[in-house]
C-alpha cells in the first residue's frame, strides 16, 4: 500500500488493525463519533463491541488480555465516558495487564475551557496508567498509537491511555502502514546475580516457590517446575499466580495468603527460603510484615527492579524476565533432596486435609467443586471481588495458564461480567463467571451485551443477600453490628436475567446445580444459574488483617 | 535521615514536571528542594532532587523514577564528585537600628546587595545549600520580609555528564 492522506480517526483504525488487534469493547459518544464513523468504514477487519457501560468495556478488554496474554483494547468517548473507564483502568494498573484505552476530548481550541464533556483524563489516569499520552497533534498519532502497545505490552506490561482531540481525529494526514509492534527485548537478570542467587538457593533446605502473577505474564510456567525439581522445594502462589501451575501437582499447595491454603502458608511461614517469582509481596499474601518470614532467606525475581526490597527486602534480588533468569540459574543449582521438608509439608497438608469442609449440600465450596466437573482444561473461568472469589480462589481446579481471570490488586467488585465477556472473545471458549449478588448487583447491565451479542458466558451466581466479606469482618472483628451489609434486596435474578434476554435458573441443590450447568454448557450464548448460599457460609482460613501466621483463623462460627 | 541529591534528565515535553513530581507525591517521597531547568539540548529538561531518607528509599525512588517513559537517565551526585548551587534571594527590612548589621552579615557570607530601598533591602547569595541555610538562619534574627530560592542546582565535575548515562 503506498502512502496515503488518512483522517486522524482512519489512521487510528487502521494502526489497531495494523497491530492485529481483532476486537476493541468501547461505547460511542459525541467526541469519539469520527471513530466510531472509522469502526463502521472497517467494520470487516476489526469488530467492535457494545458495552452496557465505558467501565464494562474496559474490564471487558482486561478479560481479554488476562486470557491471551495481548494487549486488550477499549474506546470511551471524552468527559463521563473517559472518567467511566477509570476503575477499569485501575483494575488492570494493579494487575499489570496490557491494554490501550482510547478517548477522545474535546478540539484542541477549547481544551483547558471546561467545555461540554471535556475531563483532563490524562490528568486522571497519570497515578493509574504505565503511561499515557495527550495526542496534541496528527503528526504524532500513528506513532503514539503504535508506542501505546509496545508500553502496554513490554516489560511489566499495564494500561496506557492515549486520548485524542476531536480536531485531531478529522485532521488529514500522510499514513504509512507498518508492521506490528514488536515488545521491547527481554533479559535475564545480570550474571552476577543469578551466581550469588545460586548460592543462596544450593543452601536452602526448605525451599518455598511462591508464584506471582509474573510467572504468567512472563510465561515461566516450565521453568518454575523445573526448578522445583531441582531444590526439591514445594511450590505456592500469590491469587494473581493461580492457573501458572496445575492444580494436581504433586508438589503445588495453592494459594498462601490472608485465604490461602493452610498448607501453603504454613510451610512459606517455614521454610529457611522463599523464591519468589514475579510477585510483589502484597500484604494480603505477607500479612504483618514485621512478622512476616522472619529468618528466611528471600530470592526475589522481578522483571520490575522497584519491586525488589520493596515490601520485603530480600537476601538476592534479580532484576530481570523470570523465564529467562530461570533458564540460567537452574543450570547452576544443586540437584536437591529434602525429605525432611517434604515429610513437614507432608504434615502441613494432613492438617489441611482435616480440616477439610466436606458437608454436604449447597456449601460454597460444593458449589465450587460441582463447576469444577464441567470445565475443559482451557475454560476461563473469572470472578467478582468477595466472599465468591476466594472460594474460587481456593477450590477450583486449574490446568492451564490464563484460565483464571480476577482483580487481585485493585479488588474490583464489578469486574466479573465485562471481564469474563472479554475472555470469552478473546480465546472463542465458553467462559464461566462465578460471581455474589452484591458484585452482580454492580455491573449486571452487561448482561444486555452477553444476550446481545449472544457471549458464551456461564454465570453462577452465589446468592447470600449479605455482602458477605464485609460480613465476615463484622463477625470477627466489629461485634456482629451488621451495618449495611444485609441488602434485603427484591429482585429476582432469575426474571432479570431472563428481561435482559437471558436465559437462567435458580437451582437449590448440587444435584440440581449439575443438571443446570450441564443445560448451561450446551446453550447457545450465555446462560445464568443462581444458587443460594447462607449469609454465615465463612471464607477459612483467615488470617486477620495485620496479623500473622500465629493468628490464623482456621475455624470459626458465626450467626445473628 | 540522609539528604540526597538526584539529578534526572527527562525528555523536554510538555506534562512531564508533573509526571515526575505526581509519583513523589504518589509514593511519599519528599522533595526538600526542587530544580528544573532547560539544558544543553532542546530534547532534554533537567530535574534536580533533594530527598531524604534510608538507602531502601533511594532505591526505591531511583527504581519508580526509571519506570516513567519520559525519564532518560538518572544520577546520584555528591559533594565530592559534583558542584552543587542554590541561589538565594532575601528581602529584609532596612531598619537604622539594624542595618549596619545586617549588611556587615551580607558582606560575611559574600552576599551580593541588589536592591535597596528605604523599606528593604534584597541580598542575592549563590552558594551552596547548607551556606545559604546558614545565612538565612543569621537574617532572622533581623526582620525578613520575603524570601525566594531556586533550590539547588548540581554539575559533575569533570567531563561526565548525565547524557551519558542515558539507557543504563
Amino acid at each position: 500500500m503506498k502512502n496515503m492522506k488518512l483522517s486522524g480517526s482512519d489512521i487510528l483504525v487502521r494502526t489497531l488493525i495494523d497491530q492485529g488487534v481483532d476486537v476493541v469493547f468501547g461505547y460511542p459518544g459525541g467526541q469519539v463519533i469520527n471513530i466510531y464513523d472509522s469502526l463502521y468504514k472497517y467494520q470487516d477487519e476489526l469488530t467492535h463491541v457494545l458495552t452496557a457501560h465505558e467501565q464494562g468495556a474496559a474490564h471487558a478488554a482486561d478479560g481479554y488480555a488476562r486470557a491471551t496474554g495481548r494487549v486488550g483494547v477499549v474506546i470511551a468517548t471524552s468527559g463521563p465516558g473517559a472518567t467511566n473507564l477509570v476503575t477499569g483502568i485501575a483494575t488492570a494498573f494493579l494487575d499489570s495487564i496490557p491494554m490501550v484505552a482510547i478517548t477522545g476530548n474535546v478540539p484542541n481550541s477549547s481544551i483547558g475551557t471546561d467545555a461540554f464533556q471535556e475531563t483532563d483524563i490524562t490528568g486522571v489516569t497519570l497515578p493509574i496508567t504505565k503511561h499515557n499520552y495527550f495526542v496534541g497533534s496528527i503528526d504524532e498519532l500513528e506513532e503514539t498509537v503504535r508506542e501505546a502497545f509496545v508500553l502496554a505490552s513490554s516489560d511489566r506490561p499495564g494500561p496506557v491511555l492515549v486520548d485524542i482531540p476531536k480536531d485531531v481525529q478529522t485532521a488529514m494526514y500522510e499514513y504509512e502502514p507498518k508492521q506490528p509492534y514488536q515488545k521491547d527485548p527481554k533479559n535475564a537478570a545480570k550474571d552476577i546475580r543469578i551466581q550469588e542467587a545460586a548460592k543462596t538457593i544450593n543452601e536452602a533446605k526448605k525451599p518455598f516457590i511462591y508464584v506471582g502473577g509474573g510467572v504468567i505474564a512472563g510465561e515461566a510456567e516450565k521453568e518454575v517446575l523445573k526448578l522445583a525439581e531441582k531444590v526439591d522445594g514445594v511450590i505456592g502462589c500469590s491469587m494473581m499466580g493461580l492457573s501458572a501451575i496445575p492444580t494436581s501437582h504433586p508438589r503445588f499447595l495453592g494459594m498462601q495468603g490472608m485465604h490461602g491454603h493452610y498448607a501453603s502458608s504454613v510451610a512459606m511461614h517455614n521454610a529457611d527460603l522463599i523464591i519468589a517469582l514475579g510477585n510483589r509481596f502484597n500484604d494480603r499474601s505477607t500479612g504483618n510484615l514485621s512478622k512476616f518470614a522472619i529468618g528466611t532467606k528471600i530470592v526475589h525475581i522481578d522483571i520490575d527492579g522497584a519491586e525488589l526490597s520493596k515490601n520485603v527486602p530480600d537476601t538476592n534480588g534479580l532484576r530481570g524476565d523470570v523465564a529467562l533468569t530461570l533458564q540460567k540459574l537452574i543450570p547452576l543449582l544443586e540437584q536437591k533432596k529434602n525429605p525432611e521438608w517434604q515429610a513437614q509439608v507432608q504434615k502441613y497438608r494432613d492438617e489441611e486435609a482435616q480440616r477439610t469442609d466436606t458437608r454436604p449440600g449447597m456449601t460454597p465450596r460444593n458449589v465450587i467443586r460441582t463447576v469444577n466437573r464441567h470445565l475443559s482444561p482451557t475454560t476461563p473461568v473469572a470472578t467478582d471481588v468477595g466472599q465468591h472469589q476466594m472460594w474460587a480462589a481456593q477450590s477450583l481446579e486449574f490446568r492451564n495458564p490464563r484460565t483464571f481471570i480476577s482483580s487481585g490488586g485493585l479488588g474490583t467488585m464489578g469486574f466479573g461480567m465485562g471481564a469474563a465477556m472479554g475472555a470469552a472473545y478473546g480465546t472463542g471458549l465458553r467462559t464461566v463467571l462465578i460471581t455474589g449478588d452484591g458484585s452482580f448487583g454492580m455491573n449486571l447491565n452487561e448482561l444486555a451485551t452477553a444476550a446481545t451479542y449472544n457471549v458464551p458466558v456461564v454465570i453462577v451466581l452465589m446468592n447470600n443477600g449479605v455482602l458477605g466479606m464485609v460480613r465476615q469482618w463484622q463477625t470477627l472483628f466489629f461485634d456482629k453490628h451488621y451495618s449495611n451489609t444485609t441488602t434485603n434486596r427484591k429482585t429476582d435474578f432469575v426474571k432479570l436475567a431472563d428481561a435482559f434476554g437471558v436465559k437462567g435458573e435458580r437451582v437449590d441443590s448440587i444435584d440440581g446445580l449439575d443438571q443446570a450447568l450441564t443445560r448451561a454448557f450446551e446453550a447457545d450464548g450465555p446462560y445464568f444459574i443462581e444458587c443460594d448460599i447462607d449469609k454465615d457460609e465463612f471464607v477459612l482460613p483467615m488470617l486477620p488483617p495485620g496479623g500473622s501466621m500465629d493468628d490464623i483463623i482456621t475455624d470459626a462460627k458465626a450467626g445473628d | 535521615m540522609n539528604s540526597f541529591t538526584i539529578a534526572i534528565l527527562v525528555k523536554n515535553k510538555f506534562g512531564v514536571l508533573n509526571r515526575v513530581t505526581s509519583m513523589f507525591r504518589r509514593r511519599q517521597f519528599n522533595i526538600a528542594s526542587l530544580n528544573v531547568s532547560e539544558t544543553e539540548t532542546d530534547e532534554y529538561s533537567r530535574i534536580t532532587v533533594i530527598s531524604a531518607g534510608d538507602e531502601r528509599t533511594k532505591d526505591q525512588l531511583i527504581d519508580q523514577l526509571y519506570k516513567l517513559p519520559d525519564v532518560v537517565s538518572i544520577k546520584e551526585l555528591d559533594e565530592l564528585t559534583s558542584i552543587s548551587r542554590e541561589v538565594l534571594l532575601i528581602k529584609v527590612e532596612n531598619n537604622p537600628e539594624t542595618r549596619r548589621d545586617v549588611l556587615d552579615a551580607a558582606v560575611a557570607f559574600g552576599a551580593e546587595t541588589v536592591d535597596y530601598s528605604k523599606a528593604s533591602i534584597i541580598f542575592q547569595l549563590t552558594s551552596k545549600r547548607k551556606k545559604i541555610d546558614e545565612f538565612v538562619e543569621l537574617m532572622r534574627d533581623y526582620n525578613i520580609i520575603e524570601i525566594c530560592r531556586t533550590g539547588v542546582g548540581t554539575l559533575e565535575r569533570g567531563g561526565d555528564t548525565l547524557r551519558q548515562a542515558i539507557n543504563l
